[in-house]
């Protein structure tokens, strides 16, 4: 592949200087959280590697991912990344369209065949033999199916191809599938949310063409670096959750003070993501910054867990919705009421009981 | 009935009448007397089974308080600076230091059902497969369902009391300290060894929200169990023909009548 054009190639090619991408490769060094050593290496695979050829397609799914990715503040990464990601086929950014698009796909997949990467934004739908997704004349499930046969590894963009997100929450109509239970024989990689921080997908690739391997993963296949800690774990409104201090209703004085947001339903407790580090924008804010609370929405079904604003959650389970408190007060209390009535009875027994047996031993025979 | 006491209480005059008999035991009668000369208690509970009972009892009562406080938790407390109070930071405390009590106890407790005597398996195994067992464990419930005029006699714990004792604390409590467990690994972080040891339990429930919940309910349980378990001694201290709240202060049971069965 010798006629590809290097990362390094391509980023003199669109003007950037060598200080700038030794920048860039400080920057990605410390965003992966890998020691100064590691700024050569990095510079010097960008320098010598072709550049990884990159398939996007895109199935059930509502564009944040790719909105989140162009936006991605890493220096240089409109320019770079984009171009130093070989970006064969993506709906949103390439020029081509209709059959010339499919035909770039086709070409992409012989060219690189085993070699690329395949980035699922969305997921397929089962349902109705994948009638509800289709892309270019077929059902999108046949397309990411063919697409995966010859990739190299695979990654599950956002919540939508990594759990499922809105288009599973129940009742799921159309069965939307995350790609790892329809792909599984490739690594594949989760990078959820929704959308996944910019910098964390932009990362995630450079790592990947940098080492040429899959960053480590956690136990839900996730990469561990940006998925190991809870937002809970580092959010700069910590101290006021050990304090016992919280936000107790919106737009509060406790709101106005910055105060913890556990009160009003936030997930950042349960949620495992980058947020509270990176944020979003250029790192200008996150969620729980702009004074709303997390909605875990790069946790597995998110959309199930009842509202945004319950601390405890809401179990549809019980037909009417209530949470784990109202449903244990409930039974608590019909079996307090249960005790109290048995032990009522158990009084009236014991008193007709002794009654009986005081009762002169003539009269007990007379009964008989 | 006069020789039998004259015999244990040889210093005593052979006329013995009410009053030299209640110098010895307050105001007995001789019938009382008669009875107390038996040996009616069994040695049921041991120490260990006892002091338990009891650390686990106080554990899960702090659970239960400061477990439904970290869901609820108290209204805002402004005493200073957020860096100056830790109100949450104790409740929590409290919950994660009540929790390793409880689990070091409870593996205490399995510790013990293997050395101890009979009594202390009963809570571990339920004998499903012995149809005497099942026969009582119907009686028992015609007796709790006003259909039998009187108990029968137990050393240990009746079968009801056995089964209630298995699917509340042998599985409540095991599914407790796996959840708990599993939830307080997240706050250790994903490098540390329990989460490592808790993570198929993770990837079975899916969502730590989920997981929270689970918790939550298990709880519940745990707090209807309590009720159930308190009523049931207090009624069967009064109704039953053995003693039962003082057996687990003293370890033994006693019984108010003579008749074997």
């Amino acid at each position: 592949m010798s006629h590809i054009e290097t990362f390094y190639d391509v980023m003199r090619r669109q003007g950037i200087t060598r200080r700038s991408f030794m920048k860039y490769c400080t920057l990605t060094a410390s965003a992966l959280g890998l020691g100064p050593a590691f700024v050569p290496k990095i510079a010097h695979a960008m320098e010598t590697k072709p550049r990884t050829p990159v398939i996007w397609i895109n199935g059930l799914e509502c564009t944040c991912c790719s909105e989140s990715f162009i936006r991605g503040a890493h220096p240089l990464a409109k320019d770079v990344v984009l171009s130093m990601i070989s970006l064969d086929y993506q709906h949103v950014l390439m020029a081509a369209a209709g059959h010339a698009a499919e035909a770039a796909l086709e070409e992409s997949i012989e060219k690189y065949k085993g070699n690329y990467i395949l980035a699922v934004e969305g997921n397929p739908p089962l349902n109705e033999d994948g009638m509800f997704c289709i892309s270019a004349g077929k059902p999108f499930v046949e397309k990411l199916r063919h697409v995966a046969k010859d990739a190299k590894a695979v990654i599950s963009w956002g919540a939508c191809a990594s759990y499922g997100c809105v288009q599973a929450a129940a009742p799921n109509p159309t069965q939307a599938t995350p790609v790892h239970k329809v792909i599984t024989d490739k690594p594949i990689i989760k990078v959820p949310g929704c959308p996944p921080i910019a910098e964390v997908m932009t990362s995630v690739i450079t790592y990947m063409l940098t080492f040429d391997r899959l960053p480590e993963l956690d136990r839900q296949g996730r990469p561990a670096m940006f998925y190991g800690q809870r937002i809970h774990d580092k959010c700069y409104r910590r101290a006021h959750f050990d304090a016992g201090q919280f936000v107790e209703a919106w737009d509060d004085d406790n709101a106005r003070k910055g105060y913890c947001l556990y009160k009003m339903g936030c997930k950042g407790p349960t949620t495992y993501n980058a947020c509270s580090t990176i944020g979003f924008n250029e790192g200008v804010s996150f969620p729980i910054q702009s004074g709303h609370g997390c909605i875990g929405c790069s946790e597995d079904g998110f959309w199930d867990q009842g509202s945004f604003y319950d601390r405890v959650t809401n179990l549809a389970q019980f037909g009417v919705e209530r949470n784990a408190d109202q449903i244990g007060m409930a039974a608590a209390g019909a079996v307090g009421g249960g005790v109290a009535i048995h032990a009522a009875v158990s009084a009236l027994k014991a008193a007709q009981n002794k009654a009986q047996a005081n009762r002169p031993a003539d009269a007990q025979k007379e009964e008989v | 009935m006069k020789i039998e006491v004259e015999e244990n209480l040889p210093q005593m005059d052979t006329k013995l009448d009410f009053y030299s008999a209640s110098r010895l035991t307050g105001d007995a009668t001789s019938e009382d007397l008669e009875t107390i000369k038996r040996h009616t208690s069994v040695y049921v509970y041991e120490t260990p089974v006892r002091l338990w009972h009891w650390i686990n009892a106080l554990a899960i009562l702090t659970l239960c308080v400061t477990g439904y406080l970290i869901g609820s938790p108290p209204p805002t407390m402004e005493i200073g600076e957020a860096a100056e109070q830790f109100v949450f930071g104790y409740i929590r405390f409290a919950h994660f230091a009540a929790a390793m009590v409880m689990t070091v106890g409870f593996f205490g407790r399995i510790y013990w059902s293997f050395v101890g005597n009979h009594h202390s398996k009963q809570m571990f195994r339920l004998p499903i497969f012995n149809r005497h067992w099942w026969s009582e464990v119907f009686f028992e419930l015609r007796w709790y369902a006003f259909l039998e005029k009187e108990p029968k006699k137990y050393v240990g714990h009746n079968p009801l009391a056995q089964i209630a004792m298995f699917f509340f604390m042998t599985v409540g409590l095991s599914f407790m300290i796996v959840t708990g467990f599993t939830l307080y690994a997240e706050g250790l972080g994903s490098d540390h060894w329990l989460s490592t040891l808790t993570a198929p339990v993770m990837n079975l429930v899916g969502n730590s929200q989920v997981m929270h919940s689970l918790h939550h309910l298990g709880m519940w349980a745990i707090v209807v169990f309590v009720i159930i378990h308190i009523y049931a001694a207090i009624r069967e201290d009064v109704m039953s023909r053995q003693s039962m709240v003082s057996t687990m202060i003293s370890g033994h049971r006693t019984f108010k009548d003579d008749r074997p069965e």
